[in-house]
């Protein structure tokens, strides 16, 4: 794991060598490191973490969404790296709009991440552009909507207990 | 309706003279009352269609078919020496929806599985039946969401629900019980007429497709193959 230090030492090798914009911020907390990237650069970043950089995470852990809704860019995508060797992670996450979310896709570095962003894409809606098969993974493929969005209704039905008994008015028809 | 057997036999009669009895009926010696008895003695009298009800209801074969955690649970209901459901008729697992007359919902039904198990019902041959095994299959349970189908019941007729998350094997027991009680006293084999649903028939050809028996006479308001199909508007 890289310490606060590290951290901005492997930052500054990610500015030199895909862009100087590419890294928009470093996070050191609970001993987590996580770079924050521009999102048309995050592919540029990886292959560069996991294949030229003279520390390298060459193992892609895990790729999830989140939607912060509060916040703007609400959608985010988190890409966990690892190296089997030194025994290291980072986190690599980057921040999307709602309007017209947008990745390059990774599924040529990394395998795994095949599913991953086709599970990306099914619940939050953002489009890895390059991927091999952009369908939905677990919801039905005529679904409409991204049901992991916050803005999303929970769905379901309203189930009756005696604390919102009278928010249903005659339930008993 | 139940059936019941009592013995006809008044006299108390050893071992010994019943096989002499035997013995002379097969010479043909006996006759008259004699005969009469004799058959008597030997003979269950019953209606056709509740010694068919009888047996449909002991030999209720299960599909072997699980959707979730309650499907463990059914399974040793089902599978295991400790539960012991051939007690009951309804142990011997089909994994051929073909050969299958009962489906056990056991599970929660996402969106995306239930036309998978609307296809299974369909294949199943009539008379069929399905029970809805715990909160989940009922009413999607504590799984309210996006994902599931808020009751099983939405999409195929359910003739039992079992409540519980998951079931105690004894109240899936007593669902299955439940369900032999069904059976007996409703003379309909097909769910379209136990739920007078005729009329809602898939197939292009409507006039063609003929699910049941056809009717007997003791069912005068179920439609034959030449009068109109009775939608569920007329009910």
């Amino acid at each position: 794991m890289p310490d606060a230090t590290g951290l901005e030492l492997v930052a500054q090798r990610v500015r030199d060598a895909v862009h100087e914009e590419a890294v928009v911020g470093t996070s050191f907390a609970y001993d987590s490191a996580t770079l924050v990237v521009a999102p048309e650069r995050t592919r540029d970043v990886l292959e560069h973490l996991s294949r030229s950089d003279e520390e390298p995470y060459e193992h892609l852990m895990s790729l999830h969404g989140c939607d912060y809704l509060p916040e703007e860019p609400r959608l985010g995508v988190h890409y966990q790296l690892m190296s089997m060797g030194r025994r290291e992670r980072i986190a690599v996450k980057t921040r999307l709009t709602t309007e017209d979310p947008r990745l390059p896709t990774v599924t040529d570095l990394f395998p795994t991440a095949d599913f991953q962003e086709r599970e990306v894409y099914d619940f939050f809606g953002v489009v890895f552009e390059g991927h091999p098969d952009p369908r939905r993974i677990l919801m039905p493929e005529d679904y409409e909507g991204y049901p992991q969005r916050r803005d999303f209704p929970m769905g379901g039905e309203p189930v009756l207990f005696t604390h919102n008994e009278h928010k249903l008015p005659r339930w008993y028809d | 309706m139940e059936i019941t057997r009592s013995k006809v036999d008044r006299k108390p009669e050893d071992f010994r003279s019943r096989q002499l009895r035997a013995q002379q009926m097969l010479r043909g010696d006996l006759d008259g009352t004699d005969l009469e008895e004799y058959v008597e003695e030997r003979l269950l009298l019953t209606k056709f269609e509740d010694a068919q009800n009888w047996a449909r209801k002991n030999a209720i074969w299960p599909l072997g078919f699980g959707l979730a955690c309650c499907a463990i649970e059914m399974i040793t209901v089902i599978g295991s020496p400790r539960n012991d459901l051939s007690r009951f008729g309804a142990e011997v697992i089909r994994f051929s929806p073909r050969q299958a007359d009962m489906l056990i919902l056991s599970g929660r039904v996402s969106i995306k599985m239930a036309p998978v198990i609307r296809r299974i019902y369909d294949q199943m041959l009539e008379p069929k039946w399905v029970i809805s095994m715990g909160a989940c299959a009922s009413s999607a349970g504590m799984f309210n969401n996006y994902a599931l189908v808020a009751g099983a019941d939405k999409f195929l007729p359910v003739d039992v629900y079992v409540p519980g998350c998951p079931p105690r094997p004894e109240a899936l027991m007593y669902g299955i019980m439940k369900l032999q009680d069904k059976i007996t006293s409703e003379p309909n084999e097909g769910w379209r007429e136990r739920y007078k649903s005729a009329g809602t028939e898939e197939a292009s050809d409507s006039s063609a497709s003929s699910y049941g028996r056809p009717e007997a006479d003791s069912q005068p308001q179920a439609a034959g193959q030449d009068a109109p199909r009775r939608t569920p508007d007329d009910a």
